[in-house]
């Protein structure tokens, strides 16, 4: 156990290191993470064939701070503020809470930006690129603590209106999706 | 006086003394004893090959900058590595070198100079070195794992808070200052105490050496300026950790609030290099002209001014910002007016070196050199003192020209003083020969470096730009300024080939190579551990040149514990007595704790209490008393009766 | 010859030591001064240095005397005097470069990472002209400048014209300067403020009246819809596609104000803040790659079919 400490010890620091490389990389030019923007949301339980088994998919842009930032400097520009507040939600759903109409996973939530949904959220799809839509989707998880710690944004240089995201509480997703929509 | 060698020892009864004292300031010998010391010369010898380490590393930085900037237009960095590479070597080179060194040097040759054995609080010195060695590592570590800090050495909020810098990398910048503070205010304390109480019988304040008063006016400084610092670093943190709004116009906060704390730490932090290095000079100027320096009240009183004045400086740093015009003119009259006790300083060295016999030693050309580069530096801070010209060489190459004028001036007397000291450090003499190289290259390679940044900062170059168009004309300066960056690598790896000589094979040091005047050469080189045979007493300001027949030395002390006098502040009365404490790892963990305090502080807030609970482990492992102490203590009080 | 003469346009001039405008011809003036001032002084002091050094030497060892005294206090006493000079030529250097005039042009510069939205207000507001990256000013009218940042602090610095002022965010500053001849000048950002700080440039170009009121008249139309075929596809390209995200082109739907307003976007001479010359060429590679001319810039990278990006280059060179 002893003799073995070393080798633990450094393989758990060779780790962490690695978590600092990731968490701090400016990925300013490069291919985004691969966007099956078609999969997530499905409105039938019924499909053909043996039922595909659920691969979730890992954004890498929420181990990236930058890309988390990024994710919240459009949130204001492309003015999601403007249905869903500052995560408190208002016209649309809030994202701050535990509910995830169309899915908490990564995947979920860029089908959500990319392709719209009933009763009002837009497809950007066709206007914001897939990289954009992947640091939307990272920063959106941010909001309900889904995100790291040390990746997610703090406070921003405007008038308060809630916790720095790096303080969200954690909401454990509860995925609604087989509830009847509310009223 | 100057019997006090173990080199020389040739009585029986000084062998048995010496046999006596090194058992007793003796550390353990292995691991153990290079962990537990709280001998001043180990820890201050730790700080100056460590600071010296990160000086190399601060060098390459700006190699890779001098590299990427030779040429318009040139992918070798991209602007995020740029960024973080200028960033990490402007925090390498004030905090991580000059300053540290300095204070390093202080912690070295003061108790030597004023014929002391041991610092005031040698644990505190200690916790110090291990808390310093702590702040280089994280910093370092956050650079070779990419989360190197990016928003420049000064981190301007709003850049550096929490809506613009991602990620942990501007948080290691505040808590790598926040370790380099509480150690730089440990060093500052050491310094005062020791020289206030700790001084040889005789040494009266009118008597200590110039390198002592430049080291106390400077302690003073760090002790005024780095708290400010060190607020708006925990300001910045808690911006960024726990969302408060202390630069925040939006809640009521400012962001030029953090230019101000921010400089006026800053613009002192300038003279606490300075300052020391003026002193080096003096030491230098005397020691290679053999004779004092002339006009010792007025060099005292001109660090002193230079001490009150560098906190009346910091707006100049703010002229292009919305400051009031009348204000500015204050700060521009300050500004011109530190240039009063520099000329004096300068004049009286002049005057030194005018009566004195030169003697053309590799240590003494730096002096020369640096009244040229110094002078040259303080001219341009004279200009840009001048509100109308600074709004045009702002944050410009012209700015950059000059701070690395002054502060590579006081670069030369510390090379100087490399020469200088290096046999008494090691015991070997460094070679003359390599040593002319050293300051050939340095000097030459300084001025092509430097002063051509004069012109492109004129001709409109920022500083800080990763890289520039071709249209701009500025290639080829930057060209001729890049090829300079190579004489001074060159100049810096002949130093390198010169100290390895010198330890492998270099002369044997005797106790006093230069015939210099002050302490640190009345004992052997290196120093043993309990510095000196018998505390002097001090009779002139020049001791070792003093032809007196009484070789006066305090006798009555006890040498079987740690047994060291107090003398009063002004005169250096023997006051009283002080048992210095045995070593210990107690300082390694307390250090350790409060390095696990203030890097858990850049993750999470929880840091506070935890790390609060295991640094309140750390000081009652260190006050915890222990039978040995005890009985020391015990043996000492009867001593004393 | 041409060509040098087209980079000099789209780059311009940046020199301290060139000045164009009063100010910084004042303080050219006060840097000549300080220049030969300073020179001057070093001169005495190497010299002294020099002689000190390397002068002869009696065997028997000198003493400081009075003289040694009355030089050094003489020393002295001329630096204090070098210095009032110095504070008086730079009181009234600094007189006269600050005095604001009165009735001058107004114009709004705003910083953003990591370019420059310029505004000229107007009466009414419908006349209003915003433009981005580049500023027009009249030749001989002095021009005051309200600098504000969105984000982080910037620093404004026609350096031919006069010196820098920041832009601080939760601050408006001012700057007034004036430009004496005609030319194009160029203002990079001085103070850091990010990835883009080495690519963040503004021109300021000095026309003489009649030119600048034509240019300010023209900015104010809204942009007209294409005439030929290919263009109008690429109105269509625009306005389907992401650049509508970011930026505005009045008299089209496109009207979000994140990135530089692009209805006269080719009267504009450099592309990307003063980075490239706005030609074809580099228009296109921007819009398909601008993380490799500009690395952080905000714009991102946009895939194009080249049908499409030739109908989209089409439009935006008629947006003039």
């Amino acid at each position: 156990m002893s003799s073995r400490f070393p080798e633990v010890a450094a393989l758990v620091l060779t780790g962490l290191l690695l978590g600092a490389c990731e968490r701090e990389t400016r990925r300013f030019r490069e291919e985004p993470p691969a966007a099956p923007a078609t999969s997530g949301v499905r409105l039938s339980e019924l499909e053909p064939g043996p039922t595909t088994p659920d691969i979730p998919l890992h954004n890498a842009y929420e181990d990236n701070a930058w890309a988390v930032a990024e994710g919240k400097r459009l949130y204001s520009q492309f003015n999601c503020v403007g249905c869903h507040g500052h995560g408190g939600g208002a016209i649309g759903p809030p994202l701050m809470d535990a509910e995830w109409r169309y899915g908490a996973e990564p995947e979920n939530v860029f089908a959500s930006i990319a392709e719209g949904r009933p009763n009002g959220m837009p497809a950007f799809g066709t206007k914001v690129g897939a990289q954009q839509i992947w640091q939307l989707a990272a920063y959106v998880r941010s909001m309900s603590g889904l995100v790291a710690k040390d990746v997610a944004p703090g406070r921003d240089d405007h008038m308060q209106k809630k916790a720095p995201e790096l303080a969200a509480p954690d909401a454990a997703p509860r995925d609604s999706r087989s509830e009847p929509p509310p009223p | 006086m100057r019997a006090v060698s173990p080199s020389e020892i040739t009585r029986a009864d000084d062998r048995e003394l010496h046999e006596t004292l090194e058992r007793v300031w003796g550390d353990r010998p292995g691991l153990v004893g290079w962990i537990t010391t709280t001998d001043h010369k180990r820890i201050a010898l730790r700080y100056i090959v460590t600071t010296f380490v990160f000086f190399l590393l601060g060098g390459l930085n700006a190699g890779l900058m001098r590299l990427q900037l030779s040429r318009p237009e040139n992918d070798f960095l991209g602007p995020d590595a740029y960024n973080q590479v200028f960033t990490v070597h402007g925090m390498t080179m004030m905090f991580l070198f000059a300053v540290p060194m300095m204070l390093a040097l202080g912690l070295y040759f003061v108790p030597l100079m004023v014929g002391a054995r041991n610092v005031a609080y040698p644990r505190l010195n200690a916790f110090g070195y291990w808390v310093f060695l702590i702040g280089c590592l994280l910093l370092y570590t956050g650079f070779l794992t990419n989360t190197g800090p990016d928003a420049g050495w000064f981190s301007y909020v709003p850049l550096a808070g929490p809506g613009f810098s991602p990620g942990k990398r501007s948080d290691i910048w505040a808590q790598t200052v926040t370790f380099t503070e509480v150690s730089g205010l440990i060093a500052a304390v050491e310094i005062i105490a020791t020289v206030f109480k700790h001084r040889a019988p005789g040494m009266s304040l009118n008597r200590m050496p110039l390198f002592v008063w430049a080291m106390l006016v400077t302690a003073f400084m760090t002790i005024y300026s780095m708290p400010w610092v060190a607020s708006a670093s925990l300001f910045l943190a808690s911006d960024r950790l726990v969302g408060t709004h202390f630069f925040n116009p939006a809640e009521g906060g400012d962001a030029l609030l953090w230019q101000h704390l921010f400089w006026f730490f800053g613009h002192p932090e300038v003279y606490i290099i300075f300052i020391p290095a003026t002193g080096l000079v003096s030491q230098l100027v005397s020691g290679f002209t053999r004779r004092p320096v002339y006009g010792y009240p007025v060099m005292v009183l001109a660090n002193i001014m230079q001490g009150f004045l560098a906190f009346g400086l910091w707006v100049h740093h703010m002229f292009a910002t919305t400051v009031p015009q009348l204000g500015s003119s204050f700060f521009t009259a300050t500004s011109a007016m530190i240039a009063i006790p520099a000329g004096i300083q300068i004049f009286c060295w002049l005057a030194t070196i005018w009566h004195g016999k030169p003697q053309f030693r590799a240590a003494f050309l730096f002096v020369l050199g640096f009244i040229v580069v110094f002078v040259t530096g303080g001219l341009s801070g004279v200009m840009i003192s001048s509100v109308p010209f600074d709004t045009q060489v702002h944050d410009s190459y012209f700015i950059v020209a000059h701070f690395h004028y002054v502060l590579l001036g006081a670069l030369f007397p510390f090379f100087g003083a490399v020469y200088y000291w290096f046999p008494k450090l090691t015991g070997r003499m460094l070679s003359e020969r390599l040593g002319y190289w050293h300051f050939g290259l340095f000097f030459v390679g300084v001025n092509v470096t430097f002063f051509p940044m004069h012109f492109l900062g004129l001709a409109g170059m920022p500083r800080r730009v990763y890289t520039y168009i071709a249209e701009t004309g500025w290639g080829n300066l930057n060209l001729l300024a890049s090829a300079g960056a190579v004489l001074i690598v060159g100049s810096v790896a002949v130093l390198l080939v010169n100290f390895f000589r010198a330890l492998r094979r270099g002369d044997r040091a005797p106790d006093n190579p230069w015939r210099a005047e002050t302490l640190e050469w009345a004992t052997a080189s290196p120093p043993p551990s309990y510095s000196f045979l018998h505390i002097p007493v001090v009779e002139g300001r020049s001791p070792l040149w003093e032809r007196s027949e009484r070789r006066p030395v305090v006798t009555g002390l006890s040498t079987e514990v740690r047994d060291t006098l107090v003398t009063t502040l002004v005169d250096a009365l023997p006051d009283s007595r002080h048992y210095d404490p045995r070593p210990s790892a107690a300082p390694l963990y307390a250090a350790l704790a409060l390095g696990i305090t203030f890097i858990t502080l850049i993750f999470t807030p929880w840091g506070l209490p935890i790390g609060g609970a295991v640094f309140f482990l750390g000081m009652v492992r260190w006050a915890w008393p222990t039978l040995r102490s005890y009985r020391e203590q015990l043996r000492y009080e009867e001593g004393k009766a | 010859m041409t060509t040098a003469l087209l980079a000099l346009q789209w780059s311009g001039r940046h020199s301290a030591l060139d000045p164009f405008g009063p100010q910084a011809g004042r303080v050219h003036s006060l840097w000549q001064f300080l220049w030969i001032v300073a020179a001057l002084v070093l001169l005495a002091v190497v010299v002294t240095l020099l002689l000190a050094t390397f002068r002869r030497r009696g065997e028997a060892p000198e003493e400081a005397g009075p003289r040694t005294r009355s030089a050094v206090a003489t020393a002295v006493a001329g630096t204090v005097a070098v210095l009032l000079v110095f504070l008086g030529v730079n009181f009234a250097t600094g007189r006269a470069v600050t005095l604001p005039p009165d009735d001058a042009l107004l114009l709004r510069i705003t910083g953003h990472q990591w370019w420059w939205e310029v505004t000229y207000p107007a009466r009414p507001p419908g006349n209003q002209v915003t433009t981005a990256n580049e500023i027009h000013v009249p030749v001989g009218v002095p021009v005051v400048a309200e600098l504000q940042s969105s984000d982080v602090i910037h620093s404004f610095w026609p350096a031919n014209l006069v010196g820098k002022r920041d832009l601080i965010p939760g601050e408006t500053a001012s700057i007034w300067f004036r430009a004496d001849s005609a030319g194009v000048y160029r203002a990079q950002c001085a103070e850091f403020c990010g990835h883009g700080h080495a690519k963040m440039a503004l021109l300021v170009i000095a026309e003489p009246h009649e030119s600048f009121d034509a240019w300010l008249v023209r900015q104010r139309d809204s942009a007209r819809t294409p005439a030929d075929s290919l263009a109008r596809r690429g109105q269509e390209v625009f306005l389907a596609s992401s650049c509508v995200m970011c930026h505005s082109v009045r008299g089209t739907p496109a009207g979000s104000r994140i990135g530089p307003d692009l209805t006269h976007l080719a009267s504009r001479r450099s592309l990307a803040a003063g980075s490239i010359p706005n030609t074809r060429g580099h228009l296109a590679g921007w819009i398909l790659d601008p993380q490799r001319i500009k690395p952080g810039a905000r714009m991102p990278a946009n895939a194009l079919s080249p049908p499409d990006l030739e109908a989209l280059l089409a439009y935006l060179e008629s947006l003039r």
